[in-house]
């Protein structure tokens, strides 16, 4: 998958957890939301070449959720922790660039039919 | 409609995605557990906490504080287009509850995997899950020549429940991990016909 932009990825281990989480979110050290980790983000249109205002990060979450994919896999693919995601998700939100569908509660699964395609399911794997 | 904001009206189809937790001690094969029998080698997440740990939107001296990095492993297992279940294993340190919290809302239910030689590893875990209501069974993570002692002992060891399943496994093999899958949901799915709401909301 190749970025949007010519820009290289500055960032390795070796930098550290908290600075550039930090720096890419101008400071914002937590989300307005709370998305679970299986929320499940989908972009609402591709990548543009030119998307003002968006960090390279938003970019590269718009660029794969082009199928909906859980919050927790876009922090492993973007290798960013949790609540840095969810910081750029509010903006992404807030610009109707993604959709965020959280999870329906167990409790409220209507009957056992969940229950029995899963077991089918890994039965067939 | 399995999701409460599904009305999209364009290509995408959203899968119903689940989740069930992998806990247990340190070393025990949660990790190994996730990778036997999901599709890709385990993802790795984090959260990024402050000593204080809690929502609290002070960047001042951000670059001093003294945060601790929580690594979560997880996997995914698909199942056709609509319908996809994550693993996620805990992380291993007890007193990170805050993210124990986060990772069991909206789960299915947990797997405690418990290694007999250090059976007291897993208390934490059956603590956490019984005080949440969650549902869960105990696997038996089998290490080679670690078999000790039996199912029953384990069961009276840990003063579970006599409703909760405990079994044994072996965590690097799929077949055995798909089993303890398996138990789990049924185990699951029994509890839900004796507690299940009357009526669900907006389904």
């Amino acid at each position: 998958m190749t970025r949007p932009d010519a820009e290289p990825l500055w960032v390795d281990d070796e930098a550290g957890p908290v600075v550039r989480p930090y720096a890419m979110t101008r400071g914002r050290a937590r989300p307005r939301n709370g998305f679970n980790v299986i929320s499940l983000v989908t972009a609402t249109r591709p990548v543009l070449p030119i998307d003002v205002g968006l960090v390279p990060e938003h970019a590269r979450i718009i660029e794969l959720c082009q199928q909906p994919l859980a919050l927790a896999e876009v922090a492993a693919y973007l290798r960013l922790p949790l609540n840095t995601v969810r910081v750029l998700l509010d903006d992404l939100v807030a610009r109707q660039l993604v959709q965020i569908a959280e999870p329906r509660p167990p409790a409220t699964l209507p009957d056992d039919s969940v229950f029995e395609a899963l077991i089918h399911g890994l039965r067939e794997l | 409609m399995d999701y409460e904001n599904s009305d999209r009206g364009d290509r995408t189809i959203l899968p119903t995605a689940l989740k069930i937790l992998i806990a247990g001690g340190f070393g025990v094969g949660k990790t190994t557990l996730v990778g036997s029998v999901s599709e890709t080698q385990p993802l790795r997440t984090e959260e990024v906490l402050s000593e204080q740990g809690i929502g609290v939107d002070d960047i001042s001296g951000v670059e001093t504080k003294a945060t601790t990095t929580v690594a979560m492993d997880f996997g995914r297992i698909s199942f056709g287009d609509d319908l996809v279940l994550y693993l996620f294993g805990t992380p291993g340190q007890d007193r990170f509850w805050f993210i124990w919290d986060e990772l069991a809302l909206g789960a299915l239910g947990a797997v405690v995997l418990a290694d007999t030689r250090r059976l007291a590893d897993c208390f934490p875990s059956i603590d956490y899950f019984e005080g949440q209501g969650l549902p869960f069974i105990v696997a038996v993570n089998c290490f080679d020549g670690s078999r000790q002692y039996s199912l029953d002992e384990v069961k009276m060891a840990l003063n579970l429940d006599p409703e909760v399943p405990v079994m044994l496994c072996d965590a690097r093999k799929r077949e055995s991990s798909k089993e303890v899958l398996i138990s789990l949901l049924h185990h699951v799915m029994k509890g839900r016909g004796l507690t299940r709401e009357p009526e669900s909301v907006g389904s």
